[in-house]
């Protein structure tokens, strides 16, 4: 993160107040968007789009804490890509598991 | 030989050592390539759920709900209690727990940015209300944990083979399906078992802020690399609420 070495204390506190601002933002984020998650859950709304937009609020979610929180945004490219790359194999393993499960519920349920 | 040494430090280059890789410490670079492979655990665990889930039939919405085995419950209808109160209170409870817990990241993160100040005072404050948090979590999840097995009112019996039962176990539950228990047992027990290790592990760095071992050794890092476990912890929690709880 930041680094503090050779800054006047003026600079020191300026910085700080900066960061600890733009923490607070985030979790303002995530408070408003976990907010809206629960209010959704409520309306009347055909439940695969609501379901859409769960997974959508999640991913934006997800984004704020590790990009901002474990900081990964501000760090070295090739380790951005080195931590977010490898999730594509869960995209495959959901896709693979749903056509597996379809094919198990036509098994038992007689599709 | 010794001409081919000097050749070799003139042109000490990435790859010469010396060098952190990716500009991250080692322990840090290590942290991360672990939350890389808790991360495909834990989307392991929660892929297998939704294709449990998508095997079994989903409630018919025209008719007013019931608890059966024969389809997958409605989580909402489940998880519609909360402590204090009697009213149906759907997904309060849970959504505090997930306020608890963003909340004990947040002030995980002004741990770690007072950490960078070398400001002991505040990384010890701010230390505490991290573990604060994160046993407020893990005492919302025993509560849930217990309401969950204790089974919810007698005018909810589950019917399977003639037996009526309440609550639920690994074998079989109120709810819905045996499965849904068992996930619901497996994946916010996984999870709570993380908060419970993070919870030592924030107090380990609490106690080592107290006894000035940090300021000894010139940096924080320590407080960044358990902050990162933290925050992976709260990250899962926000995917286990979305999967289980609002899908």
């Amino acid at each position: 993160m930041a680094s503090y070495e050779g800054l006047s204390a003026q600079e020191i506190e300026e910085k700080k107040n900066k960061q600890i601002r733009k923490i607070w933002l985030v979790a303002g984020y995530l408070a408003v968007i976990t907010a809206i998650e629960f209010a959704i859950a409520f309306t009347s709304i055909p439940k695969g789009v609501k379901n859409i937009t769960f997974i959508v609020l999640t991913i934006v979610k997800a984004f704020f804490i590790v990009a901002e929180f474990m900081h990964l945004r501000h760090e070295v490219k090739m380790l951005m890509y080195a931590v977010v790359l490898p999730m594509a194999f869960v995209l495959w393993l959901i896709l693979a598991l749903l056509i597996e499960a379809d094919a198990i519920f036509n098994v038992l349920f007689g599709g | 030989m010794a001409t081919n040494s000097i050749a070799t430090n003139s042109k000490r280059g990435l790859w010469g050592g010396g060098a952190e890789p990716l500009k991250a410490s080692y322990g840090k670079l290590m942290m991360w390539f672990f939350l890389v492979s808790d991360a495909l655990t834990f989307s392991g665990f929660l892929t297998a759920y939704g294709m449990v889930r998508y095997a079994y039939p989903s409630f018919d919405a025209t008719q007013p709900f019931k608890f059966s085995a024969e389809y997958w419950p409605i989580p909402e209808k489940v998880f519609a209690a909360a402590p204090f109160i009697t009213a149906e209170a759907p997904l309060v409870f849970v959504g505090i727990m997930t306020f608890i817990l963003i909340l004990s990241s947040v002030t995980m993160v002004l741990a770690v940015e007072a950490g960078h100040r070398g400001s002991r005072v505040e990384v010890e404050k701010w230390m505490i209300w991290t573990i604060l948090g994160g046993l407020a979590f893990l005492g919302c999840q025993a509560w849930e944990w217990i309401h969950f097995i204790g089974g919810t009112g007698p005018e909810s019996p589950y019917l399977q083979k003639g037996v009526t039962y309440l609550g639920a176990s690994l074998t079989q539950n109120q709810y819905g399906p045996p499965p849904f228990a068992d996930f619901f047992f497996f994946i916010t027990g996984f999870h709570g078992t993380h908060v419970l290790s993070g919870v030592a592990l924030n107090v380990l760095i609490f106690y080592n802020t107290v006894m000035g071992v940090y300021e000894r050794r010139g940096h924080y890092e320590m407080v960044e690399k358990v902050g990162l476990y933290w925050h992976f912890v709260d990250l899962v929690w926000v995917f286990v609420f979305t999967f289980f709880y609002l899908v």
